[in-house]
């Protein structure tokens, strides 16, 4: 397949850029030049800072949890102070965290190199989207300064609209960081119609593509509705107009509906893109085509689309008629069969590959045990009868932790080891990276499946105390939490350092073949590449992949960071 | 409140429960079986085609029709028969029996009352026969609550604007745990009441007993609103610190405000700190208490008698 190594080029010749040290990274240094960046990459890591703050922020808050609830009774805060701390736990881990997560970092990053392409459709709208996002947090920060938000990260009224006005800096909050999100879903449905690199059509899109595209749809539609919601929350305090507060004549359902008509699709927001990591993943590892590319594409953008009509499966004891219980199950259902052929064809993938167990493929494979188990109980709280039971208890606790902690974070976390190397330059330590995944994977089943047990047995949540009986399977949930946090701390150790002493990265160290990896060099040029790719294969077809492993090259596409030296290509990077 | 359930679900003491149950372990094994193919199959496809060599070129497979179309298939007759199983008993949750005993429910921030037909009231306490259908009318006095009993499997939210309902019938006498499970504020996972399921004979001996508070003597009366009412929830009567002042020798006392001035704590500033507690807010406690108003004029009086006697 000569002609597909001339027409995709080789890396060789992206490499002698690479030699001249003009990256995205390097070429300008100041402040300024970050702060004003409209490079999509720098944008990508200005996000990946900012969200891993916050996430280390929420996480030590959820710790902070795990510990008030070792011992019935108060352990180490008051109620009080414990319904705040999960109060905030949830709101930045919804919405400043994993709403964003990997549209804005990986998203931004990956996606217009996976098209070919040398930015996003409106950079500026780019830069803007993370200035709105910022003003967002700075004004979740004002509420904290204020007073103190205990309403929960879901608001219900009527308590919400009681309490003190710091609720109403915090709905102004969420309000604006919705628009960051309607702004890279803007960006990305505009780049991925326009600016796909020529041969790179709808059917050789990369899955992580797909992912995002169906997830753009989502952010576009959905987050307005959040933002009206809060606007309304907002007005009612300040007009005293009776919408949701039964006291002004309003009604509390109502706010329910309004609420998750935005926050069940935003659960697609959350796991869509993490689909479309795991089939990068999952064949990049298996050096192997995706088993059933349309139906994880499609079925992708049908998720996205019935995901708007399966709000009231989170009422079904509010008080909303049987009626409306019973056909929102019944679509609930329909929604939860495309992810399950997912979960089918990534196993498949494996199928006569050659599975390579780095450590982005133990997140995929923890990825597929995990979200399993995630869905396998949503599956549980779907059964009306059951729910009954089941609804606003640890069971639902532990299962959307299996699915968005298990799922999208897992996914971000395979995803980020991933491209590392793309965005830094630099290879993280392989052996640390293994060892830190298995014990977020021991660390998170041993935290969240005792949740599963407590809420089965009746503990219900955003309980400060607890009856005895609970005691033991708290505990084993909060060392469990010790054990997840030291297994992220040490990523977050590994990375830092491979920043100043990894070895340097290879262009294409996984031997991958979508565009990122067999076009650019590793940090890639400041316009991702040195000439337009023209796309003559699948981002799957790693037998057409002449530029990773043709008769030229050593044909391994091995990249253990813990190796000596980079492999691929060994033979051109030393010429 | 012994657990004898299994290892997933507590103890089922209601007619309803086995069908829950039932269902819940179909769902519960089916799953595993699904989780066991689905790990079993990644370990073994894992492990057999695992890297041998880095120059590792394996040809593409080209995917298989009947295998895509049975995992669509095969889960959505599986849903399909879970999801009309789970609305059948969804229904039958949802209808009372026609002749079932009926009891008001009123929940509040943050506490259960419980009214029954022939005036007997308890709070915190809900005395239920056994063998016998039951259903709770509700409503709320502020913010939302729910109404939990794990052991009876059945839960309904209780809203301040409409009245809601449940129903079940208990088969097993014994002590069981009321939650409130929907978030209300400082002293949601306080909200726990205790349902007594009780013999028909007992049941009415506790009725006939309920309805006497006519003739209580006033401190007497007030002692038992003290903890149907959940003021015990706030305000100890040994000292001891909560969320808000204690009642220990509390009357007569001059009790400093948030405000700077002092206040004596007399007859007039009890009944007002029930009535409208965001009068006079006491230094260094929150302004938490909701107002009390709708209790009666002997109700309040008995509060306030039972008070001075701290």
């Amino acid at each position: 397949m000569s002609s597909a190594t001339a027409a995709q080029g080789s890396p060789a010749a992206s490499k002698a850029g690479n030699q001249g040290a003009s990256t995205y990274l390097n070429h300008k240094k100041t402040i300024r030049s970050w702060l004003l960046t409209l490079d999509h990459k720098r944008i990508g890591v200005l996000y990946a800072v900012t969200l891993a703050t916050v996430f280390l922020l929420a996480g030590l808050l959820a710790l902070a949890v795990r510990a008030e609830l070792f011992m019935p009774g108060e352990t180490i805060m008051s109620n009080d102070a414990y319904n705040q701390t999960f109060t905030m736990h949830g709101i930045m881990m919804v919405f400043l965290f994993i709403v964003p997560s990997i549209p804005a970092i990986l998203g931004n990053f990956v996606l217009p190199m996976q098209l070919g392409a040398k930015d996003v459709a409106f950079p500026r709208l780019n830069l803007a989207s993370w200035y709105v996002y910022m003003i967002g947090g700075a004004l979740v920060v004002t509420a904290l300064l204020v007073g103190s938000v205990d309403t929960g990260w879901t608001f219900y009224t009527p308590y919400s609209s009681s309490g003190s006005v710091s609720v109403l800096y915090m709905t102004l909050a969420i309000f604006i960081a919705g628009f960051s999100s309607i702004f890279t879903g803007i960006n990305f449905i505009v780049t991925i119609h326009k600016m796909r690199a020529p041969g790179l059509t709808w059917n050789r899109l990369p899955l992580f593509v797909w992912g995002l595209y169906a997830t753009s749809i989502v952010m576009v539609l959905a987050t307005p509705v959040i933002g009206i919601t809060m606007l309304l929350l907002f007005l009612e305090r300040i007009l005293q107009i009776g919408i949701f507060d039964p006291a002004l004549g309003g009604d509390p359902i109502l706010f329910q509906h309004f609420f998750w008509f935005y926050s069940h699709p935003a659960v697609y927001i959350m796991i869509l893109p993490a689909f479309g990591i795991i089939s990068e993943l999952m064949t990049a590892f298996s050096r192997q085509r995706i088993f059933g590319y349309k139906a994880i594409a499609l079925s992708s953008v049908a998720i996205a689309l019935l995901g708007f009509l399966v709000w009231g499966h989170h009422m079904f004891v509010s008080g909303q008629s049987a009626i409306s219980g019973i056909v929102f199950s019944l679509i609930t259902y329909l929604i939860g069969i495309p992810s399950g052929i997912k979960i089918f064809n990534w196993v498949a993938t494996m199928y006569k590959g050659s599975v390579w167990l780095q450590t982005p493929m133990l997140y995929a494979l923890s990825f597929l045990f995990l979200f399993t188990i995630g869905g396998l109980t949503g599956i549980m709280v779907g059964v009306l009868a059951v729910d009954v039971h089941l609804h606003d208890t640890y069971f639902v606790v532990g299962h959307f932790h299996y699915v968005m902690m298990g799922g999208t974070v897992i996914a971000l976390l395979g995803g980020m080891h991933y491209w590392w190397p793309k965005i830094t330059g630099k290879m993280y330590n392989e052996t640390l990276g293994k060892i830190a995944a298995i014990l977020i994977f021991i660390g998170f089943n041993t935290t969240f499946f005792p949740q599963l047990i407590l809420g089965a047995q009746g503990m219900p949540r955003r309980y400060a105390n607890y009856v005895e009986e609970f005691t033991f399977l708290h505990q084993v949930s909060t060392i469990g939490s010790l054990v997840l946090a030291a297994g992220l701390f040490l990523v977050l150790g590994y990375m830092v350092y491979s920043l100043f002493r990894g070895q340097k990265a290879a262009s294409n160290p996984w031997g991958a073949a979508t565009l990122e990896w067999t076009m650019a060099t590793s940090p890639p040029d400041p316009h991702n590449f040195t000439r337009t790719p023209i796309v003559t294969r699948g981002p799957y077809d790693f037998h057409l992949a002449d530029e990773v492993f043709g008769p030229q090259h050593t044909g391994d596409g091995a990249g253990d960071g813990a190796a000596p030296e980079p492999a691929v290509p060994r033979k051109t990077e030393t010429a | 409140m012994g657990n004898n359930g299994t290892v997933w679900l507590p103890e089922g003491a209601s007619t309803i429960a086995a069908d829950i149950d039932w269902l819940f372990y179909f769902v519960y094994w089916t799953s595993a079986l699904i989780m066991l193919l689905v790990v079993g199959g990644m370990v073994y496809l894992a492990y057999k085609y695992r890297r041998r060599d880095a120059s590792d070129a394996p040809r593409p497979v080209k995917e298989s029709k009947l295998l895509e179309i049975s995992w669509v298939v095969i889960p959505t007759i599986l849903v399909l028969l879970v999801f009309t199983w789970g609305f059948q008993s969804y229904l039958k949750m949802n209808v009372a029996p026609p002749n079932a005993y009926e009891i008001q429910a009123t929940a509040f921030s943050w506490g259960w009352s419980f009214d029954y037909p022939n005036g007997a009231s308890a709070g915190n306490e809900l005395h239920v026969p056994v063998d016998r259908p039951v259903k709770i009318n509700m409503s709320s006095e502020d913010v939302l609550h729910s109404f939990f009993i794990p052991a009876f499997r059945v839960k309904q939210d209780v809203l301040p604007d409409r009245y809601s309902s449940v129903w079940f019938e208990a088969n097993q006498e014994g002590e069981y745990h009321l939650f409130c499970s929907e978030y209300c504020g400082t002293q949601h996972s306080e909200m726990v009441a205790t349902v007594f399921v009780k013999s028909q004979s007992d049941f009415n001996a506790w009725l006939d007993e309920a309805s006497a508070g006519e003739d209580l003597p006033l401190p007497e009366l007030g002692e038992r609103l003290y903890t149907q009412q959940s003021c015990n929830q706030c305000h100890s009567i040994d000292g001891s610190q909560k969320v808000g002042p204690s009642f220990q020798g509390i009357y007569d006392q001059e009790r400093p405000l948030a405000s700077g001035e002092a206040v004596v704590a007399d007859d007039n500033y009890l009944r007002e700190s029930i009535i409208e507690p965001n009068a006079k807010i006491a230094e260094g406690y929150p302004a938490a208490m909701p107002s009390y108003a709708r209790l009666s004029e002997r109700e309040i009086n008995a509060l306030v008698a039972f008070i001075k006697e701290q």
